[in-house]
């Protein structure tokens, strides 16, 4: 059996010569996909603008970011390492805290543009919000919603490109929250132990490592740069170790972005009193 | 015995339509099997482009239920069952005619990539490690289907970008040469310049429908773009041509074709 949709439209099938530049043909609806090619820019776009308002209204609230002496801690939130005011001062979390006087306002605000710009320019996340946010394009063969495009080539998303110096600060920062994590088994007025926040705060660590080594700009880095692997062995060496972890960027990007904001939320409620950090040995 | 609707476009660069075919369900079939049978029996002015029947000559290439497809390696089975089938041509090139679009596009930035140029043979002849064999091989994977040009947004929603930019295929080829250790020159102006690296947005659509599994943006992309930073957005590696007298190709020089 045969039928003919759109019949008004049908042409005769005879030979007609293409032409290049022009008219393609075919039909012309944005996407013929029948599947729910939307949902993963609607999770997208709510989990990413869920993190953004929590981390806008932690960056802003500037207190109960630091569980110290009194409560036997030495916890820090990773939104607010390294230590830069006198509130986290009292035993020295992050590198022993260097405080800023001039600043009044919240100093996450000064800390946060650069795990944010490392993430911002991320090439993983740059897809992300490509597609969910400005829809180039929502989803594969779903036209995109521009009329016209230039994508990275021209300002301001060529600036794009300093991903790699965002990377460099980024590897600061994972060295700071180290710290932070190793001061956290010091328990001052007990002594050597482990919490669950040390726990938390050594998970949160780890994570950020596996996301900033598994980075591509760490992988060009590493070794990805040369011409020839076998007259840089060590180079090629690194780039086989990150490799790996390269092919699982994404879902680094995704669990370091939840922890860190657990992390966050663990460390407030330990310092604000809402919950206790339990000891476990 | 079931049946399946097969929605098919019929028509050329100046227009067409959707005629459907309810053709009987086999087992074990693929679409191209069912396109075929629609050839046998109620259409046989239906064109569309084949060969191998096995995934490796590129030449099936066409979106089905909107996503670039392989017609001979798209299992009946393997679509949401009872629903109708949509079988179009691939949306990025002009149609010539039903399924086969014309791809010379893709022939065009072909010839525009500057062939491999190595160094002067050695007197014991040309070496590579192995280590240094198996970075290009994944490349050397594609069939040249042309799903990755036709599915990436840059030229299959901007037809005016055809004329200054390569496309996800050629990137592979590119970053393939970039990454030879005979090869001496250097595209990296070439590739930012005339070939529209900078207009990939890196979304991934391209390695998605990728048959042969070439992490295309990846693999090639991503670091032909690392590539580009190093030699232009990069203020430290910038000094470092510098106080170490090394010179990077533009553009033109680039695109010179060896002898």
């Amino acid at each position: 059996m045969t039928t003919v949709e759109n019949s008004a439209t049908r042409v005769d099938n005879s030979h007609t010569p293409v032409v290049l530049g022009g008219t393609r043909g075919g039909p012309d609806q944005p996407t013929l996909r029948t599947d729910r090619w939307w949902l993963a820019p609607v999770i997208t776009v709510a989990i990413l603008s869920s993190f953004v308002i929590y981390a806008t209204w932690a960056a802003f609230v500037n207190k109960d970011y630091y569980a110290g002496a009194t409560m036997h801690r030495d916890l820090i939130s990773p939104f607010y390492s390294p230590c830069l005011t006198q509130g986290c001062l009292t035993t020295g979390a992050s590198m022993g805290g260097h405080v800023l006087n001039w600043w009044t306002i919240s100093p996450a605000l000064l800390i946060l543009i650069f795990p944010l710009g490392f993430r911002m320019t991320c090439y993983y996340y740059r897809r992300a919000y490509y597609r969910s946010f400005w829809w180039a394009p929502p989803s594969c063969s779903v036209s995109d919603a521009h009329k016209s495009y230039s994508g990275e080539s021209k300002f301001p998303l060529i600036m794009q490109n300093v991903h790699r110096y965002f990377f460099y600060f980024g590897l600061i920062f994972n060295v700071l929250l180290t710290y932070d994590a190793i001061v956290a088994f010091n328990q001052p007025g007990i002594g050597i132990g482990v919490t669950v926040g040390t726990l938390v705060l050594v998970i949160n660590a780890t994570l950020l490592w596996l996301y900033s080594l598994s980075c591509h700009a760490c992988r060009h880095l590493c070794g990805g740069q040369v011409r020839s692997f076998a007259a840089h062995p060590i180079r090629a060496k690194l780039w086989k170790f990150v490799t790996p972890l390269n092919a699982k960027h994404m879902q680094f990007a995704w669990v370091s972005l939840f922890f860190v904001a657990f992390t966050d939320i663990y460390v407030r409620l330990v310092a604000s009193g809402t919950i206790s950090d339990f000891r476990l040995f | 015995m079931t049946e399946i609707t097969m929605r098919v476009w019929r028509g050329d660069q100046n227009g067409g339509a959707f005629e459907n075919y309810v053709m009987p369900k086999v087992e074990g079939e693929v679409v191209l099997d069912v396109i075929h049978r629609i050839q046998a029996t109620t259409a046989p002015d239906l064109a569309v482009r084949w060969n191998c029947k096995a995934g490796k000559c590129g030449s099936c290439s066409a979106e089905i239920n909107g996503k670039p497809r392989l017609l001979c390696m798209t299992r009946v089975d393997s679509l949401p069952d009872g629903e109708t089938v949509t079988v179009t041509p691939m949306r990025a090139f002009p149609v010539i005619r039903d399924l086969a679009t014309d791809v010379s596009f893709n022939f065009e930035m072909a010839r525009k990539v500057p062939a491999f140029n190595p160094i002067p043979r050695p007197a014991d002849g040309y070496r590579m490690q192995q280590i240094d064999v198996e970075r290009g091989q994944e490349f050397r994977k594609c069939i040249e289907c042309f799903m990755c040009q036709d599915v990436c947004h840059v030229i299959r929603d901007h037809e005016e970008n055809k004329l200054k930019y390569a496309g996800p295929r050629f990137f592979i080829r590119y970053a393939e040469l970039e990454m030879h250790p005979l090869d001496t020159n250097d595209r990296r102006e070439l590739v930012r310049e005339k070939m529209g690296l900078g207009m990939c947005n890196i979304t991934k659509c391209c390695t998605e429908v990728c048959p042969e599994h070439i992490k295309i943006t990846d693999n090639a992309i991503i670091p032909l773009k690392e590539r580009v930073v190093d030699a232009d957005f990069d203020p430290v590696a910038w000094l470092g041509r510098k106080i170490l007298r090394r010179t990077k190709r533009t553009s033109e020089e680039a695109a010179v074709q060896p002898d």
